[in-house]
């Protein structure tokens, strides 16, 4: 059996931040405290959960952005955690990633044409120079910008054409995953199903694997295979997409599922409201980290920490309940 | 009067390859109070739209033209003096991406913190103070500490939200948030269309709302502005706008609009896209705008560009065939 695209075992990253105003020592974010999952070839894995949760953390994780506080990347059975420069590079081309805010990730120096030729160059990827202007043209066809826009610089974009220049120049290395970092939130509706149906498309024909990061939760729903929740650092539910959405079994995830606003004016929802702050990664809650807002908390909960265990059919979740809510 | 009144803005670029008429001759205006909302495709010219009015587009290689009036002064005849007394007080704004428009060298606390030491005269002291206050208003956890961060320490939703306690913090009388909820979680994003209600309610401030998120608009918005290539092509209040959609690229964009539960039943997984794409702004566009994408199109709209006329009550639209409710004939 080969091995799976991606492997990450028991990530860790902490940051180091300045103690508090009176305290000398420093203190540490436990931004990502213990994560393990796998992608497939061919598979999109979605990343979900609360604004600084450490959803981005585990996507700089694995393109090597920093070193990582513990745990293993394993990319094609071979650890990629503690590579040395020279091995980094071939990892470099088969991963790539479109950031949250494209407009800092693209050179402003730099025209279109020259930052999509630059990796395609880099990596060797075109023989010659005929070659590489009809691959630089394919590739501004496939995220639907004007040939015109190959002469032009990043401020010249509106927002959205931008994020369609990160998205080219990441197909650009011909990648086996691309870890998907907020990457459509900022296209409208008909273009974001433009690239993600492309996405699935270069799913299908070259097993692109995608960790597709997003608090979108309808377009995750419409293209990824399974969702791990995140909760402070934590995955807190794993399970296929139909699993999720539509028996979410988490307290966390049934919350989240319950914001989602709907198209319809005056249409009536039920959100679950969480009550209580979001707590601090710095020192997070004992016991299970969601017990300060969780509703249906009890004592068990405030002192030992639930394992993200087995449930049916390749499901995982980390909570004490023994019958989950909406499980019988 | 309305508080604000945009009339033929006109916002072009100078380019090697010709001039890009980014927005091409837009009319709308907004009353106190009211929220209005602003959607179309990816580089339809919302946020040139809204750049404008801050006076934010660099000239050149930009050019304004037409007229804005704030309050009734016409904001394209003020000094950049006068203007810098308005942006950030009178009128602030929440731009699209956050880490270009934070100061990467400053901590967070002093970025809030300046707009209120220039425009509300607070001391140091006092404007931390309410730089913490804020930061808690926007929901970011242990905002004591935050507050002496710096945005490269911050996840991509507290970036946004330090944008948007900067925007409240001096009380607009107009908001203008460009996509301000796109890297929020949607708890935080109800929180924060809160606020944004909260400060309609207390000042009586309006709301210009730019999004891609139909569902937001739905939520919070009023009245919905549809753009297309530079122009205004449609604008309805909110829940005759989802109802009676006139305009054929309206109806692709709200049929284009995943919802959640709904690919889970079977059908094609395929998301609807609107073929085609928006026409070069170079070079004088002959006939209706949308006419390259739009099915129903005939030479009639190759040819004669459709103005805006009334379709409904407070109902308009620019094209040739949309249906006229005979009230409004
Ligand atoms: N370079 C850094 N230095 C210090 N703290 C950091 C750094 N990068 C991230 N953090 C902290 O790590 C935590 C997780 O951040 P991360 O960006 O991974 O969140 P996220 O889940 O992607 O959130 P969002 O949805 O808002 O983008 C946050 O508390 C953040 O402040
Ligand atoms: N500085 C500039 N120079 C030349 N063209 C520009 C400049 N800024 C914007 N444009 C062009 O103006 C048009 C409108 O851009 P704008 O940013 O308003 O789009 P938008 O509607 O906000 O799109 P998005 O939803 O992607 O943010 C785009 O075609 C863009 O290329
Ligand atoms: S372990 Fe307890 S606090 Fe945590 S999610 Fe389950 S019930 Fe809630
Ligand atoms: S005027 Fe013609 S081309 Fe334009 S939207 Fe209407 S039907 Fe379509
Ligand atoms: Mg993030
Ligand atoms: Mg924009």
């Amino acid at each position: 059996m080969s091995s799976p695209l991606l492997q990450v075992n028991d990530l860790k990253k902490h940051f180091p931040v300045r103690g508090g105003v009176f305290s000398r020592k420093s203190n540490w974010v436990y931004a990502v405290d213990g994560v393990s999952f796998e992608v497939e070839r061919g598979e999109t894995l979605s990343l979900v959960g609360e604004s600084g949760c450490g959803k981005s953390t585990v996507g700089r994780a694995i393109l090597r952005l920093f070193d990582i506080t513990g745990g293993q990347v394993v990319l094609d059975g071979q650890r990629i955690d503690d590579l040395s420069p020279g091995g980094l590079r071939s990892m470099r081309r088969r991963v790539q990633v479109v950031f949250q805010d494209p407009f800092s990730s693209l050179n402003p120096r730099m025209r279109v044409r020259d930052i999509l030729a630059e990796p395609i160059r880099n990596f060797g990827l075109a023989k010659s120079a005929a070659e590489l202007e009809a691959k630089v043209a394919a590739l501004i066809d496939t995220v639907r910008l004007p040939r015109d826009a190959l002469g032009r610089r990043p401020h010249e974009f509106s927002g959205g054409q931008r994020q369609r220049i990160g998205i080219a120049r990441a197909l650009a290395a011909e990648p086996e995953l691309i870890v998907c970092d907020e990457a459509v939130s900022a296209l409208d509706v008909s273009v974001k199903a433009q690239i993600v149906n492309l996405l699935q498309d270069l799913q299908r024909e070259f097993g692109l694997a995608l960790l597709f990061i997003s608090h979108d939760l309808a377009i995750v729903e419409h293209m990824t295979h399974r969702v791990a929740v995140m909760y402070l650092g934590k995955i807190v539910e794993m399970a296929g997409r139909q699993q999720i959405f539509t028996a979410p079994r988490h307290p966390y995830t049934k919350a989240l599922l319950s914001a989602v606003p709907v198209p319809e004016p005056g249409a009536i929802r039920n959100p679950i409201i969480l009550k209580g702050d979001v707590p601090s990664p710095i020192n997070p809650p004992s016991g299970c980290r969601f017990h300060t807002r969780c509703p249906f908390v009890f004592d068990r909960c405030r002192t030992e920490e639930p394992e993200l265990r087995s449930i049916e059919g390749g499901r995982w979740v980390a909570c004490h309940l023994e019958a989950l809510p909406g499980q019988n | 009067m309305a508080l604000l009144e945009v009339e033929n803005l006109q916002t072009h670029f100078r380019t090697p390859e010709g001039i890009n008429r980014a927005v091409d001759g837009v009319s709308f205006h907004v009353n106190e109070g009211e929220t209005l909302a602003i959607v179309g495709e990816s580089g339809c010219g919302k946020s040139v739209t809204s750049m404008s009015l801050m006076r934010l587009i660099a000239e050149p290689p930009g050019k304004i033209a037409g007229s804005i009036r704030f309050q009734g002064k016409d904001l394209l005849q003020l000094s950049e003096r006068e203007m810098r007394a308005i942006r950030g007080n009178d009128i602030s704004m929440i731009f699209q991406e956050p880490m270009t428009s934070l100061n990467p060298v400053l901590t967070v606390g002093r970025q809030i913190g300046e707009t209120l030491r220039m425009h509300q005269g607070l001391d140091k002291q006092a404007a931390e103070a309410r730089a913490i206050e804020m930061l808690t208003l926007v929901g970011i956890p242990e905002p004591v500490r935050r507050v002496r961060e710096y945005p490269h320490q911050l996840s991509g939703g507290m970036r946004q939200r330090v944008m948007i306690a900067m925007a409240l913090a001096c009380n607009p009388k107009l908001l203008i948030a460009d996509e301000p909820t796109t890297a929020l979680d949607v708890t935080i994003q109800a929180q924060i269309l809160q606020l944004m209600l909260d400060l309609k309610r207390r000042v009586g401030a309006a709301i210009v709302l730019i999004t891609h998120d139909l569902g937001v608009v739905a939520e919070i918005a009023e009245r919905v502005m549809v753009m297309y290539a530079g122009r205004k092509v449609e604008e309805a209040p909110v829940a005759e706008l989802f109802r009676s959609p006139r305009h054929p690229y309206t109806q692709g964009l709200l049929g284009a609009v995943p919802k959640l539960g709904s690919s889970l039943t079977g059908a094609a997984r395929r998301l609807a896209e609107i073929p085609g794409q928006v026409p070069s702004l170079k070079g004088r566009i002959e006939g209706c705008v949308f006419a390259g994408r739009c099915t129903l199109a005939t030479d009639l709209c190759r040819q004669v560009a459709p103005g805006l006329e009334e379709k409904g009550p407070r109902h308009i639209a620019a094209c040739h065939y949309a249906r006229k409710e005979a009230a409004a004939a």
